[in-house]
């Protein structure tokens, strides 16, 4: 810019300068548009409306001015002829092109290419608007100034505009990378929301199943066992170990076949039996030509565990589990049944297990995953699941 | 003095045998009365073989360790020579809010898995309280029903660990002004002010005022925190009684508290555990 400033008769540098004035203005002018719930004052709509605006001028009557003091050191012409001149110019450029992009467009990120013929457009106006009031204001005569000296008035015409061209893309990346960048930080804060309430899920889920006094109350059974029975002991560890695996390790969006399953319920039954004692009796029933069916992961492990939970363990006499699956058509049918003391009475809250297998059924076979409880005299409380088979 | 007895009340057996075996080693003179895997079964076996010394499980079948503590405190006889009330030990896996209160120390608790020298700790201690016990006996068979002041921090400590009940007064939700009773079609709006006493059974609360009696269904422990606890006492584990009907307090032989009421014939038994409430200024 700088050249164009020292040779220049009449300072049409306000063409490259201008645009800074109006792109700064810009940001707030974007964000207004495009993105209405953005924080900060500075996106305010009040304060975009009024005080920028006006700093908007300022700052280019200051632009106006350095250029004219510019002009006046290195070049031709006086201060005032020069100031006259600046002020003129710049002042229309910067206005058509303010004027022009709030009447054009509306909504930046969709229309910023009008920005392509807007920018030209509005600094050749301003120069030539510009220029003809200085000249009207001096008494000068632009249309000698270009009959004497054209190709300088050409050069300089066109020199303005590339530059202002610059100048605009400049600012128009800069307000880019701010936009994705804010972008960026909403998704980010979208993402972490999600990933917070799918771990609160999680640890809700852990801790419901790894009960601390489930845990101690095994741990405590072990070191008794460890003295007098080392080989029930090791059993005992291995069904931990077992359980504590799938509980810890285990992806619940992952499928896996049905004898799985079982083997983990079977885990934790083992390791709720020697707890019990004769308290606890349990069936597993898997037909063969099920084994290797494919079923969510640990679904019915909080079943199981209610059952225990609020089924025998409360009941003095203890009682039986029993867990079966079978095939209607289409549909896999599992079944957990236990004697314990029943249902608590309707009304209560279902626990987060329960409604941990509800949403599970739902998200993978939307309607025809189905869990009910089914009224029955021998068994007190009996969960039903059933969902389609998944065709490998 | 006897060897001193111990009941176990544990509902894993592993966990029984396991605390039997490490008390052997601990006390070697400490005999097992009995071994009970539930709270009811531990009430009766205690009544029937009198042990000096209760390990109560916090988590058993039908009733927990605690509540059988309080009703065995009950139905414990007080009449002159009858043995003292056993000291208790609680036992629990994990039961965080428990153990913050047991640390007040009335009466003592172990963490599952038990370990022999935290368990020697507690035979030390237990030692040294019957030791206490068998010194001040006398004492208290001649003062009658006196409670001694071990018993009473143990009363005031279990109705700590049991809810609260009857503990500092517990910041009402809101208080009720109302009792809404059903009968039939109509639901009558009651003024708590015109309640006597309420009392739990089986299903419902009964509530009863000088003329009739009305069921809802709100369980005490849900009732209770919006009553008004300067004018509504626990005196029972099912009984909450309106203060401004009581007439007067006596004991009868065995030392047990009744409340004469003002507008109902009948008689409320004050329980051991709330019987604190009632003392002469």
């Amino acid at each position: 810019m700088k050249e164009i400033d020292m040779t220049a008769r009449y300072p049409n540098h306000q063409i490259t300068t201008r645009p800074v004035g109006a792109f700064h203005v810009r940001p707030g002018a974007f964000h207004r548009k495009s993105l209405p719930l953005v924080r900060g004052p500075r996106h305010n709509p009040e304060t975009m409306n009024q005080s920028p605006n006006l700093r908007r001028v300022l700052l280019a009557v200051v632009f106006n001015t350095a250029i004219a003091l510019g002009i006046t050191t290195f070049g031709e012409n006086g201060l005032v002829v020069n100031l006259v001149y600046s002020q003129c110019i710049g002042l229309c450029i910067w206005g058509l092109i303010d004027f022009g992009q709030y009447l054009f467009i509306a909504n930046f990120q969709t229309q910023k290419q009008r920005l392509f013929w807007l920018v030209p457009l509005g600094a050749a106006l301003g120069y030539l608007v510009g220029t003809t009031v200085a000249g009207a204001l001096l008494s000068h005569s632009v249309y000698g100034y270009w009959m004497d000296q054209p190709s300088k008035a050409l050069g300089f015409f066109l020199v303005s505009l590339s530059a202002g061209g610059v100048i605009t893309y400049f600012f128009l990346s800069r307000e880019q990378l701010a936009h994705a960048r804010e972008e960026m930080a909403r998704t980010q804060a979208q993402a972490e929301a999600a990933q917070r309430q799918a771990a609160e899920s999680q640890l809700k889920l852990l801790q419901s199943q790894l009960e601390p006094h489930m845990l101690f109350n095994t741990l405590a059974n072990m070191r008794a066992l460890i003295s007098h029975n080392p080989e029930q002991a090791q059993q005992m560890l291995d069904h931990l170990v077992a359980y504590l695996r799938a509980t810890l390790g285990s992806s619940r969006t992952t499928l896996q076949p049905l004898q799985t399953e079982f083997a983990r319920l079977r885990d934790y039954l083992e390791l709720m039996a020697i707890r019990m004692g004769k308290r606890l009796n349990f069936t597993l029933d898997l037909p063969p030509e099920l084994a290797d069916v494919a079923v969510p992961a640990l679904l019915l492990q909080p079943l199981v565990e209610n059952a225990i939970r609020h089924g025998l363990e409360p009941k003095v006499e203890g009682g039986t589990i029993t867990v079966q699956a079978h095939l209607d058509q289409h549909l896999l049918v599992l079944d957990v049944k236990d004697t314990g003391v029943g249902l608590p009475p309707e009304g209560s809250t279902p626990g987060f297990g329960l409604a941990q297998v509800r949403e599970r059924l739902s998200t993978l076979y939307g309607p025809q995953g189905t869990i009910e409880f089914i009224a029955d005299d021998a068994y007190h409380t009996w969960a039903r699941v059933i969902f389609p088979v998944k065709q490998p | 003095m006897n060897p001193p007895s111990a009941l176990i009340a544990e509902d894993e057996p592993l966990l029984a045998d396991a605390l039997r075996q490490e008390l052997q080693r601990a006390w070697p003179e400490l005999t097992i009365a009995a071994t009970v895997g539930d709270g009811a079964s531990a009430v009766r076996q205690a009544l029937a073989l009198q042990p000096q010394v209760l390990f109560l499980d916090i988590r058993m079948p039908g009733m927990s360790g605690l509540e059988a503590a309080a009703e065995l405190m009950e139905v414990w006889p007080v009449a002159p020579g009858s043995p003292a009330f056993p000291a208790l030990v609680f036992v629990t896996a994990y039961d965080q809010y428990a153990v913050q209160a047991f640390d007040a120390q009335a009466v003592d608790y172990l963490l599952k898995p038990v370990q022999a020298d935290r368990l020697a700790r507690t035979v030390k201690k237990l030692r040294l309280a019957l030791e206490n016990n068998a010194q001040h006996a006398p004492q208290t068979v001649a003062s009658g029903t006196t409670e001694t002041a071990a018993l009473e921090a143990t009363l005031a400590q279990l109705r700590g660990l049991l809810g609260g009940a009857g503990g500092p007064p517990q910041t009402p939700a809101s208080t009720l002004t109302h009792i809404q009773a059903s009968v039939g079609n109509t639901i009558h709006m009651l003024p708590v002010t015109e309640v006597v006493y309420f009392e739990a059974a089986d299903k419902y609360m009964r509530v009863l005022t000088a003329q009739r009696e009305y069921l809802i269904r709100t369980p005490l422990r849900e009732l209770l925190p919006q009553l008004d606890a300067r004018t509504f006492w626990q005196i029972h584990r099912s009984t909450v009684v309106n203060t401004a009907f009581i007439d007067c307090v006596t004991r009868d032989e065995t030392g047990k508290l009744w409340l004469q009421l003002r507008g109902r014939p009948e008689r409320l038994v004050v329980s051991r555990l709330f019987a604190y409430l009632f003392k002469a200024m």
